[in-house]
């Protein structure tokens, strides 16, 4: 089997790889968008306590 | 428990795919995602009544964070049954028993989000969410039995029937890894949202101001 013919998926290009694309997106943006808010929450609350209690010793 | 939390993170799944010809290849995600979709709520449900009735803050977090992924795999499931139906039935939907009950498990993920951001508090959020999950409970056998119990246009259950599975080995191998795979990224991705649920309801706390100052 060439690539030409597996891009195809006999026929059913058209549905098979956009069901794949949207399970790729989706499944990516579940452990993304996790991790982004994870940084920004960190560094919010790492610049109020470093306002409002100096690191001690 | 941070620390576990953020090492379990870590551990990214890339789901294997599996290669061979034609339109039935979308079962391989189909399938896992509405299994998924399934059990994620059930892990939802049972997170939700043991923070409901023992007041544990961790099943809480566990709770909310599983409804946007649960969310995310029953739009799969429906999204990708769509796109499979197309070329199969002629049709994008059909108002079927299976995906009637579908629609309807999303339209539960969607309200437990909605009701939780709602509440500011994150406790009685949290109770009251716990409500609406554990009443959702019933339409779990419902999907799962509405190929059995109504006629319908989805095709009968080929996997988890009791005797001999009706779909052949090589077929059902791969399935069973992309099953895998999505509870892999499940775990994964609940880990990853539990971490910042977390964060965000202990600040304020010594050990968060430690963290975030390192």
């Amino acid at each position: 089997m060439n690539v030409a013919e597996f891009l195809d998926m006999g026929g059913y290009a058209a549905f098979v790889w956009p069901a794949y694309g949207i399970v790729a997106v989706a499944l990516l943006l579940n452990l993304i968008l996790p991790l982004k808010r994870h940084q920004r929450l960190r560094r919010e609350i790492g610049q109020r306590t470093a306002k409002t209690a100096p690191p001690g010793p | 428990m941070l620390f576990a939390v953020g090492l379990y993170g870590a551990l990214v799944s890339a789901p294997p795919d599996y290669q061979q010809g034609d339109s039935y290849r979308i079962i391989f995600v189909h399938v896992p995602a509405a299994w998924l979709s399934m059990s994620v709520y059930l892990v939802m449900a049972v997170a939700s009544g043991i923070g409901l009735i023992w007041r544990i803050k961790l099943a809480e977090v566990i709770a909310r964070t599983s409804a946007p992924i649960g969310a995310s795999y029953t739009f799969l499931a429906l999204a990708t049954g769509s796109i499979w139906g197309k070329p199969m039935w002629g049709t994008w939907w059909v108002w079927d028993a299976r995906l009637t009950s579908e629609l309807i498990l999303l339209f539960l993920y969607l309200g437990f989000i909605a009701l939780q951001s709602a509440i500011q508090d994150r406790r009685s959020a949290a109770r009251a969410g716990a409500v609406l999950a554990l009443v959702g409970v019933v339409n779990l056998p419902i999907i799962h039995y509405s190929v059995e119990w109504w006629n319908t246009l989805h095709q009968g259950p080929t996997i988890t029937k009791l005797d001999a599975p009706s779909i052949h080995i090589s077929m059902l191998v791969p399935l069973l890894v992309m099953t895998l795979a999505f509870k892999l990224h499940f775990v994964t991705a609940l880990l990853a949202g539990a971490r910042s649920e977390i964060l965000e309801r202990e600040q304020g706390t010594r050990w968060v101001a430690t963290l975030t100052l390192k």
